[in-house]
């Protein structure tokens, strides 16, 4: 069944203790492969059916005014199959 | 004068701010985060604490609790209200106050004494203070490093609106070491370190903290 999926992430220019924390494990469990790694959010949404176009622009308003800060994130809204 | 102290499921220091609130010597009145109305306080409180556990993020989920409404309008028509730790988290998330509040630079959990400097008494909440003036109240957070973006932080330096900074090293990597900052009209503060634990010295490590809300009472007496 289809899903919407809302990815959340800090603006570039906002630190992010969090992925710089992953990001200095990563190379101590010998994974050499990163030069840096940002963490986020990722929302999967089910509704009834295949999600209509009325839908997401819902999702887009509450993505805007709930699931992410606009201040500090960014955000993407999209359907996964 | 009657002080409202909102208690949202998940707030800590709601009966420390109402404490501090009646040391003060005003009424605190408590509100619940379901309340409907604000029982006719002349300010309100938004304490600390980790409301909705803090979940998606700190603040996030308080700021559409219904009794922040009632608060917003009012806040908007000039009273006073003072955001405290997850109080100030609420208010960024509400937009009364600029910015965001993010991880802790070191990603530590922070519980400590800490020096701020008083920068803007011209504020509802700090009027009782002097400029330049030193204090030593808790500091206790995990999410109190304050963001903005370069405009924002500019405007806040040059209006005047950053009422209180860290002395010596930046705790939690707060833009500008900001701690505290106000609104353009001075009625709405958000400060990340606790001053309604630091009201008397029996059970805080000073009483710095006290005019913060003996401040409002003078707002509201004058």
């Amino acid at each position: 069944m289809a899903k919407i999926v809302v990815d959340v992430m800090l603006k570039p220019e906002i630190l992010d203790p969090q992925g710089v924390a992953v990001s200095a494990a990563l190379p101590r469990l010998g994974f050499t492969f990163a030069k840096s790694v940002r963490q986020g959010k990722r929302f999967e949404i089910e509704v009834d059916g295949e999600p209509t176009p009325a839908q997401l622009a819902e999702v887009e308003k509450a993505a805007e005014k709930l699931l992410a800060n606009p201040v500090i994130e960014t955000f993407t809204v999209r359907v996964e199959k | 004068m009657k002080v409202g102290v909102v208690t949202f499921p998940g707030t800590l220091d709601d009966r420390d701010a109402a404490r501090a609130a009646t040391h003060a010597g005003t009424t605190a009145v408590s509100l619940w985060h379901n309340d409907a109305d604000l029982k006719s306080v002349d300010a309100v409180i938004l304490p600390g604490g980790f409301s909705y556990g803090d979940y998606l993020r700190c603040g996030a989920i308080s700021r559409f609790a219904p009794v922040m409404e009632k608060i917003i309008d009012a806040a908007n028509g000039g009273m006073p209200l003072l955001g405290i730790c997850n109080g100030f988290q609420v208010l960024c998330e509400a937009h009364l106050l600029p910015g965001a509040l993010t991880r802790n630079h070191e990603l530590h959990f922070l519980c400590r004494d800490q020096k701020l400097e008083i920068t803007n008494n011209q504020t509802a909440w700090t009027s009782s203070y002097k400029v330049g003036q030193e204090i030593v109240i808790p500091l206790k957070n995990g999410e109190g490093s304050f963001q903005c973006d370069d405009a924002t932080l500019a405007a806040l330096e040059g209006e005047g609106r950053i009422v209180a900074r860290y002395v010596g090293e930046n705790p939690n990597g707060s833009r500008n070491k900001i701690a505290g900052i106000t609104n353009e009209r001075g009625n709405v503060v958000g400060l990340m370190p606790h001053p309604e634990h630091a009201i008397d010295p029996l059970t805080g490590p000073t009483a710095d903290g006290l005019a913060f809300f003996t401040s409002v009472l003078n707002a509201m007496v004058k």
